[in-house]
């Protein structure tokens, strides 16, 4: 569809023509797609025995495959397969037969010079991924491929230009990664951030990933271009690389974004690049361009026979797929009553199946929301649901105050414990409704003169006089009585 | 039945305590040693070999019996693994290089009882069908030392033809382990793609290399054969069937064997003295009761194109980790890509550095349909013609090489010349099938000409078979010969 020409703002947009220049006040649209290159969760790695953990000393995580001694031939490791079923299944990916294919490339921290990939015939084609906002983002593919070793330059500001000499670390080097491929489906930063949230979570749940950015355990490349809005036809892309949080992915996008619109506007052109993103000067730099592309050379790996994974197995672990984090908004909204990206926050953070289990112990769910949401954002600890549902009962029926209840809620989450005797033990024994009745009657009886201007006054003199009497009544029980009982009882006795 | 070859009659009379593995390991490294001017041997492993020896004495002595191999020494080509000795494929890039693990053929070998005594030469990286192309120098034909023994495996071949080792095993890609056999006057057997593990054989090209055995005797290489075949879960593209029983097939009963002559293997492209030794093997197994008939395969021939595409792509992949960053050779350079550039230059002889271009540009972009596209599609067609002969016939017999040994340098300034020594023996590999090279009489100069016998994959049996019916009637001329007057 992009490439549809016709429309009349096709015509007058020649997507990276110098000279041009764009009318002034032309609005424009940021196209990008990313590549997500997810690492396994497996015991070891894609094609050998040695294990698949993060750091651990220099060259210490490796075997004669892993790093391509002469003679050695990979073995597929069968549960990084697995994993990458589960999670083209979670994104309602078709899972193909397929095979893998070489991508030569010289790169020193490339053990065999070549990386095991998988080019025309993915594991995982298709697919797509919705959004907390309900936004749909179509997915190209999901492959399996090996990943690489680290090189450290040492000297020169740690860049390999002016480094004195380079160190190999091996360790990384044939751990499974998952590159997933989205189509360009994004028109925004804030998108984008969200489609990698969104897919972290995914990818967390179905436990294909650690999802840790900072760990580089989960690495985004992006795709971006701009073109005037109403545009159909793509602009000139670049891809940016290095984006090690979801934050510097928004800040790098934008930036990108930002460079791309000021070149059209000025009249230039946006070369095709792939560009690096300087976290700390807060700018993307070009590395290469289209014209350097290395031609990989795919051809298919005659060391592996083809991948086609059987259909028992597949809709096996298909059954075995937990609750998406997609599925779960649904159910929690459902249950709340509630629109899906209103609970998002509560799903993001594991507290659903809690919430869930409160309100099915009778909570009301707005209060089992606000809660979780405002007041337990450090996590839900030794809370139980049926804790929770009893606290907010004693909430509803005024036996706490919001702020106790606040109080005992941070207590119950560290202590496990059940609200009354969190509560009592803080010194919260809320003032039983018959002593408070007492208290009332007997401050009414106390202030003769105040009590008649309270029943006969009318407006801010009625409302003056009830501060006055829930004051004397917060006086004497040091504050453990609550307001909203206090006002009933005023109410009820005022005979109105 | 053929005759049990000196192989297996060393190990049988170690088992049975006759003869100590020491003395049979010490017999070898007398007749490597005083043989070094043919230049078959890399590496000569005689400490490990001695130790090796006098561990297998003990456990004869101790009651155990120490397999089908006990005490038989083993030349093994130099690009096989073999843990902490030098594994050099003959090449300068890989100086140095000591294997930390054994390839699953060495630790077969050694489970039966095997002795390694030494790593042999051969052409770089198997790029070649002479030896010439060794960084070491090249290895001479024990039969005529002004000529080649053929190649790549023509260090392994020398040694068995020189009696410096009952055993060898080499490696076939494109004829390495037939090739030399026949130009050296032994039994070269290359096995059904899949049969034999590669894990451990440095890799040429991944789809055809298959590690196999080189012997005086058939019965001897199906010894071999058959102690370092079967599945192994650390190569992907293994077979998991069964090697099976081959005593049977080398009963070498031809009766009733169906054996088709390729007709495009017996013309122009092929000498007339070798020729008439394919026509003899023909009519002594048509007189031992087999049905004999000529065929059709035109793949045989033009899978060679074919096969100096894919051959060469693949070992351009697989010989890109040769890098100087981890192993090997490392020429000091500013840049990492300079230090590769500078090592590859200095490490790779001419030979590899033509092959490694070739398969480059077969799989540039823009250029891999026309050449390694296309070539996949003719080995297809290799296949087919070959199980459209499979349906008349139990094997196919054609020469091993056009020629006999020839000089040194006839062929080196002119690779094309080279490449056609393969003509033969490719299509085999680019089909994945088994097939042997049997010695069958000599031609020009008296210099050994072998015959070859083909089959379809997994027949093995097949082959062995008509190859024991091949060796016996071979046998039985000569006894003829020398009994009349």
């Amino acid at each position: 569809m992009s490439d549809r020409p016709g429309s009349g703002a096709d015509a007058l947009w020649a997507a990276g023509s110098p000279g041009l220049g764009a009318p002034e006040g032309t609005e424009w649209e940021t196209v990008i797609g990313l590549e997500v290159h997810a690492e396994l969760l497996t015991r070891t790695k894609l094609f050998s025995s040695s294990p698949n953990a993060f750091g651990g000393e220099p060259n210490t995580h490796i075997d004669p495959v892993c790093l391509g001694l002469p003679g050695t031939l990979p073995v597929l490791n069968r549960h990084a397969v697995e994993l990458a079923v589960r999670v083209g299944l979670a994104l309602g990916a078709e899972v193909r037969p397929s095979i893998f294919a070489r991508k030569n490339y010289f790169y020193p921290d490339m053990p065999k010079d070549y990386q095991i990939s998988q080019y025309d015939r993915p594991i995982n084609v298709g697919g797509r991924l919705e959004l907390p906002s309900g936004k749909v983002v179509r997915i190209e593919r999901a492959h399996l491929e090996e990943d690489t070793g680290k090189t450290t330059h040492m000297g020169g500001a740690g860049r390999i230009d002016g480094a004195a000499y380079s160190l190999v670390d091996y360790n990384r080097a044939g751990v499974p990664l998952l590159e997933i491929v989205s189509r360009p489906d994004m028109r925004s930063a804030a998108e984008a951030r969200e489609f990698v949230a969104e897919l972290r979570a995914t990818l967390v749940a179905v436990g294909a990933s650690d999802g840790k950015m900072e760990e580089g355990s989960l690495r985004v490349d992006a795709n971006v271009s701009v073109r005037p809005a109403g545009v159909s036809r793509l602009g000139t892309r670049c891809e940016i690389k290095n984006v090690n949080s979801l934050r510097s992915l928004g800040r790098a996008l934008e930036h990108e974004a930002r460079r791309q619109i000021e070149l059209l506007t000025s009249g230039e052109a946006v070369a095709q690049q792939t560009r690096h993103w300087d976290e700390d000067e807060g700018r993307t730099t070009a590395l290469r361009s289209k014209e350097e592309a290395t031609d990989y050379r795919y051809f298919p790996e005659p060391d592996l026979v083809p991948l086609a994974p059987e259909g028992a197995w597949v809709e096996q672990i298909r059954a075995e797929l937990p609750l998406l984090p997609r599925q779960r908004r649904r159910r929690l909204a459902d249950a709340t009553d509630e629109a899906p990206a209103r609970v998002s926050l509560i799903v993001e953070r594991g507290q659903d199946d809690l919430a869930l289990e409160a309100v099915e112990a009778g909570a009301p769910a707005a209060a089992v929301l606000k809660h979780l949401e405002q007041n337990l954002a450090g996590g839900t600890g030794a809370l139980t649901a049926a804790g929770l549902a009893e606290l907010l009962a004693m909430e509803e029926s005024a036996e706490l105050t919001s702020n106790q209840v606040k109080d005992v809620l941070a207590d119950m989450a560290r202590t496990g414990q059940a609200p009354a005797a969190v509560a009592r033990r803080l010194g919260f024994e809320a003032v039983g409704a018959g002593e408070l009745a007492v208290l009332v009657d007997r401050m009414i009886a106390e202030h003769p003169e105040e009590w008649r201007r309270l029943c006969s006054g009318e407006g801010r003199e009625r409302k003056k006089m009830q501060g006055f009497f829930t004051g004397q009544v917060m006086r004497a029980t040091k504050g453990q009585a609550d307001g909203r009982r206090v006002a009933a009882l005023l109410a009820e006795r005022a005979g109105s | 039945m053929t005759s049990a070859g000196p192989a297996a009659a060393i190990a049988a009379a170690v088992r049975r305590g006759e003869r100590s593995a020491v003395e049979a390991v010490e017999e070898s490294l007398a007749a490597i040693a005083a043989g070094e001017e043919l230049g078959a041997f890399n590496t000569v492993t005689a400490e490990s070999a001695l130790q090796r020896a006098h561990r297998i004495d003990r456990a004869v002595a101790a009651g155990e019996d120490p397999g089908c191999l006990a005490g038989v020494p083993v030349a093994v080509k130099d690009n096989i693994c073999t843990r902490g000795v030098p594994t050099t494929c003959s090449s300068r890039i890989l100086e140095g290089w000591r294997p930390p693990y054994d390839a699953t053929v060495i630790r077969r070998l050694n489970a039966a009882g095997g002795i390694v005594v030494g790593k042999t030469n051969m052409d770089e990286f198997a790029m070649g069908s002479s030896t010439e192309n060794s960084a070491f120098g090249p290895t001479r034909n024990p039969c005529d030392p002004a000529r080649v023994p053929g190649g790549s495996s023509g260090g392994s071949a020398a040694a068995v033809a020189a009696g410096m080792s009952p055993l060898a095993l080499g490696s076939d890609t494109g004829g390495s382990i037939r090739q030399p056999a026949a130009l050296c006057g032994v039994v070269g057997m290359k096995p059904t793609y899949g049969r034999v593990s590669r894990y451990g054989l440095v890799a040429f090209a991944s789809s055809l290399d298959q590690i196999g055995p080189i012997a005086a005797t058939v019965a001897d290489a199906a010894l071999l054969y058959s102690a370092v075949a079967g599945h192994d879960p650390l190569d992907s593209t293994s077979i998991p069937e069964e090697v099976g029983d081959l005593s049977d097939a080398l009963a070498g009963e031809a009766a009733g064997l169906r054996v088709g002559i390729v007709a495009e293997l017996s013309g122009e492209d092929i000498d007339g003295d070798v020729s008439a030794r394919v026509t003899a093997a023909a009519q002594s197994l048509a007189s031992a009761g087999a049905e004999v008939g000529e065929v059709s395969v035109p793949a045989a021939v033009f899978g060679l194109s074919a096969y100096f595409l894919i051959a060469p792509a693949e070992a351009s992949s697989n010989l890109a980790r040769y890098d100087g960053v981890r192993y090997g050779l490392r020429v000091p350079a500013a840049t990492a890509a300079d230090m590769n550039a500078a090592t590859r230059t200095a490490g790779f002889g001419a030979e590899v550095k033509r092959r490694i271009m070739l398969g480059t540009f077969a799989l540039s972009a823009g250029y891999y349909d026309a050449y390694y596209g296309k070539a996949q599609k003719v080995r297809t067609l290799v296949l087919e013609d070959f199980a459209a002969a499979y349906e008349r016939f139990d094997v196919l017999i054609a020469p091993t090489s056009p020629t006999v040994a020839f000089g040194f340098g006839e062929r080196t300034a002119d690779p094309l010349a080279m490449y056609l020594s393969d003509v033969c023996t490719v299509a085999s590999n680019l089909a994945g099938h088994p097939a042997v090279s049997v010695p069958f009489g000599s031609g020009a100069g008296g210099l050994p000409v072998g015959v070859q016998v083909m089959a379809p994959a997994l027949g093995e049996a097949a082959m062995f078979r008509a190859a024991a019916a091949l060796e016996r009637a071979m046998a039985d001329r000569r006894r003829a010969g020398s009994a009349s007057p």
